[in-house]
């Protein structure tokens, strides 16, 4: 079937209007294009990690989640998801439930990428059929701001300060994505929403559908923490796409393919410009921190399509 | 009829979990708690249980499937030890306060360091105030009896249950041990039904709330009336447990109590070693006796005030320290029973014994009750707060 839009967008949403998301977050976007992705017959257990994402969409008495949704701690969305999915392969041998039932595990990069990541591991590794979706905005935002092993090369964060002598983060960001690959599972893709929400929602579909553990990556940008006016949020994503900075790409049982190549590969300024995070970079005699960016970029670019022509290799 | 065997604590718990067959099980290995799973596995790979076993990477996320799969419907269970359950520390808040009936078997080890795999109930102490209900074993067999009666207490006032046993002592040594049938385990465990659940497609549930302080205090309030509730089940459930087996059980055991005046409060498998200790000393004419923490959490205050009113001098006996500067942690809980119901007259000292697998013998226990005796006869109490047995 056709990727349709509009037609996505009839289909209800399962995460409703009301909660207290920030205008321009990324977040609540990234979950609503995921949850677009589900069959609407289909019932779903969503558990998220806690967040800016949990205490803005859960905060008692009120929920906005239409499915059943399950919080538990800050480092283990992995882990108590593949309790819940146990549950549910236990409840299903023994004849107490019947229907299709998804799961959708939730986390921002603090709790994927650093303080979740081994009880996001070890759920992969076991081979639970649930998704795990990382909303990456490249910093303990919740908290206000402090540096994740996710954050870029030089931002300037609360614990990261661009200081006087310490010109912001001096490393740079954990590949997340690959490391994921690593873990043999049959489905992982990194995405952001950008044009028509195709990319982002058809790998959540296949990132649901696939029996099997699956991992998706979404950029997911932070006005508040990127310093950037809301109303920017796409043109920020579609920036970071077009710089080869957040390249779209899936592995299908180990195989990488690009899922959308620019037409023009755009200097990094262009991204890296949009964003009061990086203004430093930006002073007389910093030149050479957007010259080093720019070269980090293009390494991880072109290991990336090395890797993709792996794939096309060993698909031929 | 019952049947007659000899295994070790931790082969009883694993039986006792077999015959359950709970729905799902997360676990991770640690000393001395390690055979539960290996042995409940077995039994998982051999088909002899239907349960989904969950080989987790961690104790905490052990607890976190647990409380996953709890909330989503099911029975959850899992084993621990020592730095295990300090690990799922957080995790115990949690599962307490969604008030989630997990059950978890812990065999007491000491906590490092310096590390240490013997018994004392450190780890045990150390998450009181997690909100679980916390029965303790003295043999083999309580702690069998205990783990099926846990689902029942704990399902029927929506708490997790720790079902602690001493490491090595009674979780490895071999006992003699009467089983119950299985089929007389199912009718008594009984099925569960939880009222509401993640994979109720009728009924969409959202657990885990942010609370503000509008609502957070109400449901730390309701946490509190469940376990002042747990007293009265796990009373009701010990006693139908006892019709059923002929072993009954309470919150406290007394144990030649009746015209005590001495007496020390004990919990663990010493209480085996104490009874003997008791018993010479009545063989001598002295008017001594032990009472026997069962249950810890609920605290079985008004029993245990109950039990010592009468005496003259009592000793709480702690296998682990709270490093407060003054006593261990259940003298404490005694003390302020017995403070807040007005009982003055009893004069009490705080005894940390048998730390990290420290030998506790009966001639251990017959020196605090000398002690005790000392105290008795001259109205000093002196030092409250001594180590037992120790080089200083």
């Amino acid at each position: 079937m056709a990727y349709n839009l509009k037609e996505n967008l009839e289909k209800g949403e399962r995460l409703c209007g009301g909660h207290r998301m920030c205008a321009g977050c990324g977040s609540p976007v990234a979950v609503r294009s995921v949850l677009r992705a589900l069959n609407p017959e289909d019932h779903a257990v969503v558990c998220s990690a806690t967040s800016c994402l949990e205490v803005s969409t859960f905060m008692y008495p009120y929920t906005a989640w239409k499915d059943s949704f399950i919080h538990n701690a800050f480092e283990n969305a992995g882990a108590t998801m593949a309790g819940v999915e146990t549950a549910y392969r236990a409840m299903k041998k023994r004849g107490k439930i019947d229907g299709t039932w998804k799961f959708i595990a939730f986390g921002g990069d603090g709790g994927t990428y650093d303080i979740g990541f081994q009880s996001l591991s070890g759920a992969m590794e076991r081979g639970h059929d649930m998704v795990y979706v990382c909303y990456d905005n490249e910093a303990y935002m919740n908290t206000g701001i402090q540096r994740s092993s996710s954050t870029p090369h030089f931002a300037d964060t609360t614990t990261t300060p661009a200081g006087s002598v310490i010109p912001g983060k001096i490393q740079q960001k954990k590949n997340l994505t690959r490391i994921m690959v690593a873990h043999n599972i049959p489905y992982v893709a990194q995405t952001t929403f950008m044009g028509n929400f195709k990319d982002i929602e058809e790998k959540a579909h296949k990132a649901i559908y696939t029996p099997g553990p699956a991992f998706l990556n979404v950029m997911a940008p932070c006005p508040r923490g990127w310093r950037y006016p809301s109303e920017k949020l796409m043109e920020v994503t579609k920036t970071a796409v077009e710089t080869c900075l957040w390249p779209l790409y899936e592995v299908v049982d180990g195989k990488y393919s690009l899922t959308y190549e620019p037409k023009k590969k755009l200097p990094i300024e262009e991204y890296l410009r949009l964003q009061g995070r990086f203004s430093h970079m930006f002073k007389p005699g910093n030149e050479w921190m957007i010259e080093q960016v720019q070269k980090e970029v293009d390494r991880n670019w072109d290991e990336l399509l090395q890797l993709c022509s792996l794939g096309a290799v060993a698909a031929r | 009829m019952s049947i007659r065997e000899r295994l070790s604590g931790n082969e009883a718990i694993a039986y006792a979990m077999k015959q359950i067959n709970p729905d799902v099980m997360g676990a991770f290995p640690i000393t001395a708690s390690t055979e539960i799973p290996q042995y409940f596995s077995t039994y998982v790979d051999n088909g002899e249980v239907d349960t989904e076993f969950i080989p987790v990477e961690s104790e905490h996320s052990a607890m976190s499937t647990c409380i996953g799969a709890e909330a989503a419907g099911c029975r959850a269970i899992s084993a621990t030890s020592s730095c295990g359950l300090c690990y799922m520390t957080e995790m115990l808040y949690v599962a307490a306060s969604d008030r989630l009936p997990i059950t978890l078997a812990v065999s007491c080890r000491a906590l490092s360091g310096p590390i240490n795999i013997n018994n004392d109930h450190s780890d045990a102490m150390g998450v009181r105030d997690t909100g679980w209900i916390m029965l303790f074993a003295e043999t083999n067999q309580e702690a069998y009896d205990n783990y099926l009666q846990a689902m029942r207490i704990g399902e029927a006032v929506g708490l997790p249950v720790m079902i602690c046993q001493d490491g090595f002592i009674t979780s490895h040594a071999i006992e003699n041990i009467e089983l119950v049938e299985d089929d007389k385990v199912k009718s008594f465990v009984g099925e569960y039904k939880p009222a509401h659940y993640l994979l109720n497609k009728d009924e969409p549930m959202a657990v885990g709330a942010y609370a503000t302080p509008v609502y957070y205090m109400e449901a730390k309030r309701q946490q509190a009336q469940a376990m002042i509730d747990a007293k009265s089940v796990i009373r009701k459930v010990g006693a139908e447990f006892g019709e059923m087996t002929g072993r009954s059980y309470s919150l406290i055991e007394k144990f030649m109590m009746d015209d005590a005046e001495e007496a020390i409060v004990i919990m663990g498998s010493s209480a085996g070693t104490a009874k003997q200790a008791v018993k010479e000393l009545r063989a001598q004419g002295k008017k001594v006796g032990l009472v026997k923490v069962r249950s810890f959490r609920p605290f079985p205050s008004e029993d245990i005030c109950a039990a010592l009113a009468g005496v003259k001098a009592f000793a709480v006996m702690d296998k682990d320290d709270s490093f407060n500067g003054h006593c261990g942690p259940m003298f404490a809980e005694v003390a302020s029973s017995m403070f807040a119901a007005g009982i003055c007259g009893p004069k009490g000292i705080s005894y940390i014994y048998g730390l990290g697998g420290r030998d506790v013998r009966v001639e251990s226990i017959q020196k605090v009750f000398a002690e005790l005796e000392q105290i008795a006869d001259t109205g000093v109490t002196g030092e409250t707060y001594r180590y037992l047995e120790v080089r200083e």
